[in-house]
């Protein structure tokens, strides 16, 4: 529906590195090797060279459990406790005379108990077992033959088959690209399912394949691929498709993955290689991981505590019944002569007490079993899963512009929400929205851009001045355009021709709207352009353009269209470039360029990056605003924004011409140095650049993010921010959302001192890390001794750690003092570091304090962080599924935080131990009145209550209420956890943290 | 009472979106609005005012102590004789050996005085009582078998009674097992003034276990005739459910200490009346040390003569006066305000957990 409306501008995206004109890669050279084994017959499954080897099914089992592995399986699991194993002993032993009870009221609880969480584990696997029916019986056009295409079940998809995918349809397994309704073989892909991403993904297959666009075209189609074995990875793919006796090189270009959706595109043609479990999204899918927590492994210790009383209890009254049974008969007279101690079995045998009390022991063991609450697990687990339901059923955290509710997706650490001590987050997107708004500009030295940032607004309100009031007005206009928040009236609407720079603003806006690799979307109701860009600057930067007057509109394999406004006319003229190579941004790069010929035949090269590279690169004559755009970048910096260079150049024919050749030779190189080689050429040209200006883009921060990392501090909960940010920006925005204050002392630990830059060109490296491992150890201890002599009145401190400094500290000899420091300090901000190091961060904390630490993100890069942590919580947000998918539980904001910590967190913890308290007391209080009674029935291990009544006692008697406890019980309301946010003390011994006083 | 009702639907700033539900999306995941699933039910939790706890102490108090006094009277109301007499009826001659003494075939009749010290109100229950006699052992409870004792087809059951299941020639006991066999056999004859006094034994067992254990037509038999005698004998023309004596006793005690119902004097004994008891004094307590007592006693309303309940019910209301009264002075004395956020642990010492 949306594509009839819609007219899709197809293009095929001229990928200058990951993939470009088809070539063997490197890496395909190991094809046929180990990992790289696997053998595609397309279009011919049925063969003999198919069926030899025999790769499974597209059947498809998510089920933990199958008919005939579930009694042995899921009964192992159940025995793996040991208070079952306990109960399921004594169940055995209750055939034999030992037995206190009867045989049958033994085992009933047992039987109710295993059954129940047995029945709880076939109600998970049934509702999987349904979802994979659903999924397998799901019907795909097949090539059955003589160029006709039929309906089958996805179950019966064979490794080989080529099928026929139509729009909005998933794709049934692991498919290669072969040809699609577009001429160019193109298709777009939704990849929601996988990563959680929205934008659409372009694919497109192979030329040698792409001509085929009908049904019988495939009557004699023949090919067979050569790939790499089943893997997780979804972003790669090496692979060979041999055609006509012709190899051609396959990439994750022509890839389309199982479980994502087929869109803007009529239908595809495609060849499965990867079926069922083979398939790159079940190779990747983990079950969510399983922590355990505290509370629970506290449990344990309690449960052996009371088998060690259990013992106790049992040792004591079979020496009493020892003496009693021996004293029976003395010298052929009987004492207690009712009891025939003359005529006895060895349970009661006077003459062979010692034997008689060994067996008592373990009548009393059995006997004494109620101390041991056998339904307690499996309460516990019925509890925490309808708390888990409450989460996921608060309106307060469910954000209605995702549409996403809280989602617990391990139930087992509720209570431990309430015990947190340490929050480590991530900043982008976590922190801040991720939703890029281009705020200013520096062009040719002057600032431009009236927009206030958040930073600004902290920083005033800081300084108490009046900047709030201007700034409520703003916000009324303002959101209009989402990703524009720029106000000046000095270039827009066209006015930008009358400035003193205009033919450098001109090509500021134009290079804009070139230069990157976004797409445009034609609404054709209203005309109007939405882009769809691979990341939220990038859009921030083209809807600017269009903003401002360059409006891109078209893209095609060669060529950029844009509409601009013509300076000496003032109307609207439509220009087109045609685009020659993109070279494209990475992390080591970190700029991206064009190259593209204007309508005048003049060849530029656009580049955009950031200012650490770009000022390097600049021509003689092309730094004439160098100074100016400097200062406006640190102005910027300081207001929290991010900052990109602009620069242009123009190329002549002979040198890009030379260019051209060499790069395209690297590009179609065989080697495994390839993309070095295309980079070393491409930095050839990204050179003598002519500086236009600088923009700067705010990462907005969340709504309620200062007031949530309030309530939080309140609260007694440190924040460590982790991010891959430049310090300036971390400390700014640790100053916008409240973790810095005016008043905090600031201490700053750093490589990136003046004296370590000179130590790292040094020739001697292990000198040079040697002396700067020296100098953060010099660093570290100055900001130990500031915190050892501190007192209240100066004002707590903040530390600022940077990456590479963060490398040091964590090394083992010093990270002791590092944590010391960090604990020490009311805030901490590690920048500029790396997946790795937030992980080893977080385990440092988890360690060492042995403080619970809840680990906070939403990209791919926190993902260690997350599963590191006692509790990972991801953002549902914009930057993909990955971080959601490793988290226990998932939340749209950051703000929900503060309700998932203060609320349920609190009740969750105060549930979960006063139901585990009343569960031990009415335990061990029945259990008591068991062994009180023997004494007075001379140990002989005479129950005092019927045995029925003491087997339903646990499982029915007294379960609910305990039950209820735990899920409804709120010592005080919402209101007032948010209210009086309680300080999270944990009292290591007492399980009940002291959260009865409340202020009323 | 103060209660503090959970935060009614007034919506948080922080919710997102108002508390109505919007327009009706397609499958939109906004969990719906109920107060259950927001856990916003209204909820009261009492806070312990100084008012509220002496007022609360003060009305207990007050409950309490008056139903103790009651309870006590009736207690003291009940007329209990109690006669120890398990050393006294052996004659001196024997008393270094009691157990050869009761184990002979000497005669082992013995008398008793008892004076009444009270008038005594009919019916008057007369109770042996026992000490140190475990019926609550486990391989004593056990034995027994209750198919046995109620039907008559099942006479030959005899499991779960060893070691008094079958006489050595195989025949079944009835009634098997060591309960039956221990049968308590002292039996006591009561006259006033040379009148005999006469004891009713009908209807001293419960009702249900002569209706429902034990069988109309099941009759002893083969009982107490192996080499070691038990307690009584039980005539065999007797239906179990008539043999009241058996049923009482087979009911057994849980505590070591016991009394079982003998039977009732269905007339009234007045004040300083003298009881002759002739005993026969035939049980063997001796082994175990055991003690035996005869006891007469009258009922109230609140059952035997046992002051506990009046004294527990005086104690826990005393004390509750008691702290209602320290409260009070406490809180004349030293008072504070309520919800004082500086008495809160945290605030009591700063910095310390």
């Amino acid at each position: 529906m949306a594509g009839n409306r819609r007219k899709k501008h197809h293009f095929s995206r001229i990928h200058a590195f990951s993939c470009g004109k088809t070539s063997f890669k490197g890496d395909h050279s190991l094809i046929g090797g180990p990992g790289f084994s696997r053998v595609v017959h397309c279009n011919d499954p049925e063969s003999f060279e198919a069926s030899v080897l025999n790769y499974s099914g597209n059947y498809v089992r998510t089920t933990k459990y199958t008919l005939a592995t579930f009694f042995p399986k899921a009964l192992f699991e159940q025995f793996r406790r040991v208070a079952n194993v306990y109960f399921l002993i004594c169940a055995i032993l209750s055939f034999t005379p030992l037995s206190p009870y009867s045989a049958v009221s033994n085992v009933l609880p047992l039987v109710v108990v295993i059954g129940a969480t047995m029945g709880k584990e076939v109600l998970e696997d049934w509702r999987r077992k349904k979802q994979d029916i659903e999924v397998n019986n799901r019907k795909v056009k097949v090539h059955c033959g003589e160029g006709a295409f039929d309906y089958t079940k996805w179950r019966d998809l064979k490794v080989g088959d080529v099928v026929k995918v139509e729009k909005d349809e998933f794709f049934p397994a692991d498919l290669i690209l072969l040809s699609s309704s577009y001429e160019e073989a193109i298709c777009y892909v939704e990849t929601t399912n996988l990563d959680g991403e929205t934008n659409l993904k372009l694919k497109q297959a192979l030329d040698a394949t792409s001509n085929m666009h009908e049904d019988s075209n495939f009557q004699n189609f023949k090919a067979i691929i050569r790939c790499e074995d089943p893997n997780a990875n979804l972003y790669t793919f090496v692979g060979s498709l041999e055609l006509e006796e012709q190899q051609y090189p396959l990439t994750p270009q022509q890839l389309l993955l199982r479980d994502s959706k087929l869109r803007n595109t009529d239908c595809i043609y495609g060849a499965v290689i990867f079926t069922g479990r083979d398939t790159k999204v079940f190779q990747n899918s983990t079950g969510p991981p399983s922590k355990r927590s505290k509370v629970e492994r506290r449990m344990d210790k309690i449960i052996y505590f009371l088998f060690g009383i259990l013992v106790l209890m049992s040792f004591i009254g079979s020496i009493f019944f020892g003496i009693a049974t021996r004293e029976d008969l003395q010298d052929g007279k009987m004492k207690r002569w009712y009891l025939r101690p003359d005529d006895t079995t060895a349970y009661y045998d006077p003459k062979r007490a010692a034997v008689a009390a060994v067996l008592h022991f373990l009548t009393a063991l059995m006997l004494y079993g109620y101390l041991i609450p056998i339904s307690l697990y499996v309460s516990i687990e019925i509890v925490k899963i309808l708390q888990s339901i409450f989460i996921n059923q608060d309106l307060h955290m469910y954000y209605e512009e995702t549409d996403k509710p809280a989602r617990a997706r391990t139930s087992n650490l509720n209570e431990e929400l309430g015990q947190v001590d340490t929050i480590l987050s991530d900043k982008t997107g976590t922190l801040t929205c991720n939703s890029m708004e281009f705020i200013k500009c520096s062009i040719a030295g002057t600032s431009y851009g009236r927009g206030v940032t958040e930073v600004e607004r902290a920083m005033a309100r800081r300084k108490g001045s009046p900047l709030e009031e201007e700034v409520t007005e703003e916000q009324e206009d303002k959101a209009s355009i989402k990703g524009f928040n720029f106000e000046d009236e000095r270039i827009m609407n066209g006015s930008w021709v009358n400035e003193p720079h205009a033919d450098v603003i001109q090509k500021f806006l134009r290079l804009l709207a070139i230069c990157h690799t976004a797409l445009p979307e034609v609404d054709e109701e209203n005309g109007k352009i939405s882009y769809e860009a691979e990341s939220p600057d990038e859009a921030a930067f083209v809807i600017a353009a269009r903003e401002l007057g360059f409006e891109f509109y078209e893209r095609t394999q060669t060529s950029i269209s844009v509409h601009e406004l013509d300076p000496v006319t003032g109307t609207k003229v439509e220009r087109s470039y045609s685009l020659l190579n993109v070279l494209e941004f990475s992390s080591s790069r970190k700029r991206m360029s064009v190259i593209v010929r204007s309508e005048e035949g003049t060849l530029l090269l656009l580049s955009k990056g950031a200012d650490s590279v770009m000022f390097e690169r600049l021509a003689e004559n092309g730094r004439e605003f160098e100074e100016q755009t400097k200062e406006h970048i640190n102005e910027y910096a300081d207001a929290g924004l991010r900052t990109l260079i602009l620069a242009y150049r123009e190329l002549d024919e002979k040198e890009y011409k030379q260019f051209n050749e060499e790069f395209t030779e690297a590009k179609n190189s065989v080697s495994a140095d390839r993309e070095e080689l295309a980079e070393e050429i491409a930095e050839k040209i990204e050179k003598n650049l002519i500086l236009l200006g600088a923009t700067a883009v705010e990462d907005k921060l969340q709504n309620g993010v200062p007031e949530c990392i309030d309530k939080l501090a309140q609260a007694g909960i440190k924040l460590w921010v982790l991010t891959g940010d430049k310090m300036e920006t971390a400390i700014n925005i640790g100053f916008a959302c409240s973790l810095l204050r005016q008043g905090m002392r600031q201490v700053i630990i750093s490589s990136e001192t003046p004296e370590s830059k000179t130590l790292e060109k040094s020739e001697d490296k292990s000198a040079a890390a040697a002396a700067l491992k020296a100098s953060v150890l010099h660093q570290l201890i100055r900001g130990k001794e500031l915190l050892d002599s501190s007192n209240e009145s100066l004002g707590p401190l903040a530390l600022i750690i940077d990456g590479k400094s963060l490398t040091y500290a964590l090394e083992d000899d010093v990270k002791d003092l590092f944590l010391e420091l960090a604990i020490g300090c009311a805030s901490v901000i590690c920048c500029r570091s790396s997946p790795k190091q937030k992980a080893l961060v977080t385990r440092l904390v988890k360690t060492k304090t042995s403080s619970t630490t809840l680990a906070i993100g939403d990209g791919a890069n926190d993902v260690g962080m997350l599963q590191e942590a006692d509790i990972g919580v991801g953002i549902s947000g914009v930057e993909g599924m990955q971080a959601v998918m490793s988290s226990d539980i998932a939340i749209a904001q950051f703000r929900f935080l503060e309700r998932l910590l203060l609320v349920h967190g609190h009740w969750c913890y105060r549930r979960i131990s006063s139901m585990i308290c009343y569960f031990f007391y009415k335990n061990i209080a029945f259990g008591f009145t068991l062994f009180f009674f023997e004494a007075y029935a001379s140990f002989s291990g005479q129950p005092v209550y019927n045995d029925w009544f003491l087997s339903l006692y646990n499982v029915f008697f007294t379960s609910l209420p305990v039950i209820a406890l735990g899920v409804f019980d709120q010592d005080v309301s919402a209101r007032f956890c948010l209210k009086f946010a309680f300080p999270f003390v944990t009292v290591p011994s007492v399980i009940p943290r002291r959260c009865t006083e409340y202020p009323v | 009472m103060n209660s503090n009702a959970a935060s009614s639907s007034t919506a948080n700033p922080d919710a997102a979106g108002s508390p109505d539900p919007p327009a009706p999306r397609r499958s939109s995941k906004r969990p719906k609005y109920s107060k259950f699933t927001q856990q916003e039910l209204p909820a009261c939790k009492p806070i312990l005012t100084p008012k509220w706890v002496i007022l609360t102490f003060l009305v207990v108090g007050i409950a309490f102590v008056p139903i103790g006094i009651t309870s006590l009277l009736a207690s003291r109301d009940v007329v209990e004789i109690v006669d120890r007499y398990e050393t006294d009826c052996i004659p001196v001659a024997n008393r270094t050996d009691k157990v050869a003494f009761i184990q002979s075939n000497a005669s082992k009749t013995c008398t008793r005085q008892i004076t009444v010290t009270k008038h005594m109100k009919r019916p008057v229950y007369v109770y042996y009582q026992l000490d140190n006699f475990y019926q609550n052992h486990r391989r004593y409870v056990k034995s027994r078998n209750d198919e046995q004792l109620k039907k008559r087809s099942k006479t030959s059951e005899t499991s779960q009674c060893e070691p008094e299941d079958t006489t050595p020639d195989g025949k079944p006991i009835v009634p098997c097992g060591l309960i039956a066999w221990s049968l308590f056999n002292d039996t006591y004859t009561f006259s006033r003034n040379k009148r005999q006094l006469t004891v009713n034994k009908n209807g001293i067992a419960w009702k249900s276990d002569r209706d429902h254990k034990f069988g109309k037509e099941v009759f002893p038999s083969n009982f107490q005739n192996g080499t070691l005698i038990g307690g009584a004998h039980l005539d065999e023309s007797i239906p179990l459910s008539k043999q009241e004596d058996l049923i009482v006793w087979m009911r057994t005690a849980a505590l070591p200490t016991f009394r079982k119902l003998y039977g009732k004097i269905e007339v009234d004994l007045e004040e300083n009346d003298i009881i002759d008891v002739i005993l026969e004094n035939n049980y063997n307590t001796y082994s175990f040390s055991g003690k035996k007592k005869l006891v007469l006693s009258t009922t109230s309303w609140l059952g035997g003569k046992n002051d506990f309940l009046g004294i527990a019910y005086l104690t826990v209301g005393g004390l509750c006066f008691f702290l209602a009264l320290s409260f009070t002075i406490v809180y004349l004395v030293k008072p504070r305000r309520l919800g004082d956020p500086s008495y809160l642990s945290w605030n009591r010492n700063p910095g310390g957990h």
